[in-house]
């Protein structure tokens, strides 16, 4: 293994864990774990634990997962593994294809 | 025919002449086009067949009902069947695409073993049978509920939809397909969502405003003598919830119909963000799933609880005479004095089918009868999107794995296409013979699927990408004990009188499943040769978007080499 790709993945772990962790604490923690006396907090009307287990946790999820495909945008940028754009590789390939 | 019945036959006949013509526009020539749709889907598009994919005639219909009955612990459903998609975002989706094959035994078997890829195969087609019969069921309900025809009919004509534009397109037309089919199933649930919310709260976003309706259901609830709608762990211990959703996250991460859609995009990056797209269109239905559940609870309590049955509501006896609602006076005092979902567990003198709740809803929020036609529509577009995505896996297996990679190798590209299809239409006819004659056993199984998806797949998929040293004699026994101890401990507490240990149900035994499966194939792994050079290699080549020269990442039917496999 190059050292460049160690050091993708130890960025592509970097972005992963912290995002796990959120999940984790967002998912169970919160939501069930600790659900019984967040529930005497009220939070827009809803008893805190109760909105975390039925609305909080599926919006954090949903930004978790963007949040790590942008970030795993500039760090394949700056690993330079990132993909081609569609049009300009269709474009190269009518080239080569001219060429032959 | 009742204006309800005419409406619902107009909307299912408009659905079905669309997915019909999306079918015919999309069909395929080849067998890339045809299990991985050319891997040409872009992101938002496939995000919404996903989430197509992916909420079934229960999403749609059963599962506000349940929640409306388990108050907080109902989050089993709602965070474990969302939970997951995190998982399959940061730790499979990108990889499984850049390996860019057909299924998931494919990955299993150039990962691991020849061997491997048999077990693969028949824990695929295991989870996806038992998972479509409920789907072909759920089909004849709708039809039998909404338009008046009988059951076996309802699931013939979804089979005849199904039959068409899967053989047809393939992936590619389900694809297609099941992108029409989300737009109408979510549009069936907000409308009559928000139309309930701005009747209840004045503020129709029902994700905000069912907060205070909660608190005046926890009154209405204990004045009932229920338990607190929002107090958690009432129905379930709090261990059993935390394991049964962590299983059903798991699971959600193991199926492999949700697995092979990641398949169809054009690049790793469209991998990401399409769970994201997924997981976003999956939340708008299922944030509003526990509002839904919580304006139909309070309607229903207000509605007939504590009151005389001779002077009910009409829409309590529109329902009535559909069966979903029966009312058995147990004191003879003429009052509803208690309400319940499943008599077999809880007795009660109202027992109300969990479906009503998204069933009535519109009948409840006064809105017109074109617009339970649409909801009639939206069941059926859950259920046959939910239904073709398993019959690709199924039909994929068969006329891939098996019949391709095992038995004839050297196949033309015509016979695999074809073995495709013939795959496809046979597992249709299994499929819609389950549908009118259920096992009893499926209503449990599909549950379970998620369990045994939990302690099979997850933990050597995940382990085959981050854990290089991970071999297929690891792999075999991880798979092998997991799948084994999660099967029995099911098998035993459901039918063999075993008393549950800790107060983890059957449903979140698949949890610990799959950590003993991760703990098996590592601790079996390590005492065993590592995997060659050349999966090693394989494993590098997965972990990269783009490694060394290969930069064209062009839709397989586009790229001009020859180096197809």
């Amino acid at each position: 293994m190059s050292d460049r790709s160690r050091g993708y993945w130890r960025a592509n772990l970097k972005v992963k864990v912290p995002l796990l962790v959120i999940w984790g604490i967002f998912g169970y923690v919160l939501a069930i774990l600790l659900a019984e006396p967040l529930n005497n907090i009220t939070f827009i009307g809803f008893p805190l634990g109760f909105w975390f287990a039925q609305q909080g946790a599926i919006i954090v999820f949903v930004a978790l997962i963007f949040i790590y495909a942008k970030r795993m945008d500039r760090v394949d940028e700056e690993f330079d593994v990132h993909e081609e754009e569609l049009g300009s590789a269709r474009k190269r390939v009518q080239r080569s294809e001219g060429q032959t | 025919m009742s204006s309800i019945e005419a409406w619902a036959l107009v909307f299912t006949i408009l659905t079905f002449s669309l997915y019909i013509f999306i079918a015919f526009r999309t069909r395929v020539k080849d067998t890339e086009g045809f299990y991985v749709a050319g891997h040409g889907v872009p992101a938002v598009a496939n995000g919404a067949a996903i989430a197509a994919d992916w909420m079934s005639a229960a999403s749609f219909i059963s599962m506000a009902g349940l929640i409306s009955f388990l108050g907080f612990d109902g989050a089993i459903y709602l965070l474990g069947w969302t939970g997951g998609y995190v998982l399959l975002a940061l730790l499979l989706a990108p990889y499984l695409r850049k390996f860019g094959k057909y299924t998931v035994p494919d990955f299993v078997g150039d990962r691991y073993s020849e061997s491997a890829r048999a077990v693969a195969v028949v824990a695929a087609v295991f989870v996806s049978f038992t998972y479509v019969a409920g789907q072909m069921a759920g089909v004849g309900i709708v039809f039998s509920r909404f338009i008046g025809v009988s059951i076996t009919v309802g699931v013939i004509i979804g089979m005849c939809v199904v039959v068409i534009y899967a053989v047809l397109g393939g992936m590619k037309g389900i694809t297609w397909t099941q992108v029409a089919q989300y737009s109408v199933l979510i549009i069936a649930y907000l409308i009559p969502a928000w139309a309930i919310a701005a009747r209840l709260t004045d503020f129709p976003i029902p994700q905000v405003s069912f907060g205070e309706i909660a608190t005046t259901l926890d009154q209405l609830q204990a004045d009932f003598g229920l338990n607190e709608y929002t107090a958690p762990f009432t129905n379930r211990p709090m261990q059993d919830v935390f394991f049964v959703t962590l299983a059903l996250m798991v699971g959600t991460a193991g199926l492999p119909h949700i697995i092979v859609r990641f398949y169809t995009t054009p690049s790793v990056r469209a991998a990401r963000y399409s769970a994201g797209w997924a997981l976003l269109f999956i939340a708008l239905l299922y944030t509003t799933a526990p509002a839904v559940a919580v304006f139909a609870k309070t309607n229903l309590l207000q509605d007939v609880a504590n009151q005389p049955w001779s002077e009910r509501p009409d829409w309590v006896r529109n329902w009535e005479a559909t069966g979903l609602m029966a009312f058995e006076d147990g004191n003879d005092n003429g009052v509803v004095d208690s309400i319940t979902s499943n008599p077999d567990t809880t007795p009660g003198e109202l027992v109300v089918s969990p479906d009503i709740m998204v069933l009535a809803n519109p009948e409840i929020a006064g809105l017109p009868a074109p617009i339970v036609g649409l909801v009639a529509a939206g069941g059926l577009a859950a259920a046959l999107s939910t239904a073709s995505g398993l019959l690709l896996v199924i039909g994929s297996s068969i006329g891939h794995d098996l019949y391709y990679k095992r038995f004839r190798p050297n196949a033309t590209e015509k016979q695999r296409l074809a073995a495709g299809r013939i795959a496809i239409a046979g597992a249709v006819l299994v499929a819609g013979y389950f549908g009118v004659n259920p096992p009893g056993f499926v209503g449990q199984v599909v549950a379970f699927a998620f369990g045994l998806a939990a302690a099979s797949f997850f933990p050597i998929i995940v382990l085959g990408i981050f854990w290089k040293r991970t071999n297929a004699a690891g792999a075999m026994s991880g798979m092998v004990t997991g799948l084994t101890f999660t099967a029995l401990y099911m098998w035993l507490t459901l039918y063999g009188g075993m008393e549950p240990w800790f107060g983890i149900s059957p449903e979140g035994i698949g949890a610990v499943g799959a950590v003993i499966n991760f703990a098996v194939t590592i601790t079996v792994s390590k005492r065993t040769a590592p995997p060659s050079e050349e999966i090693q290699l394989l494993i590098e080549e997965v972990r990269h978007p783009r490694l060394g020269g290969e930069a064209v990442r062009l839709p397989d039917s586009e790229r001009v080499t020859s180096d197809r496999t």
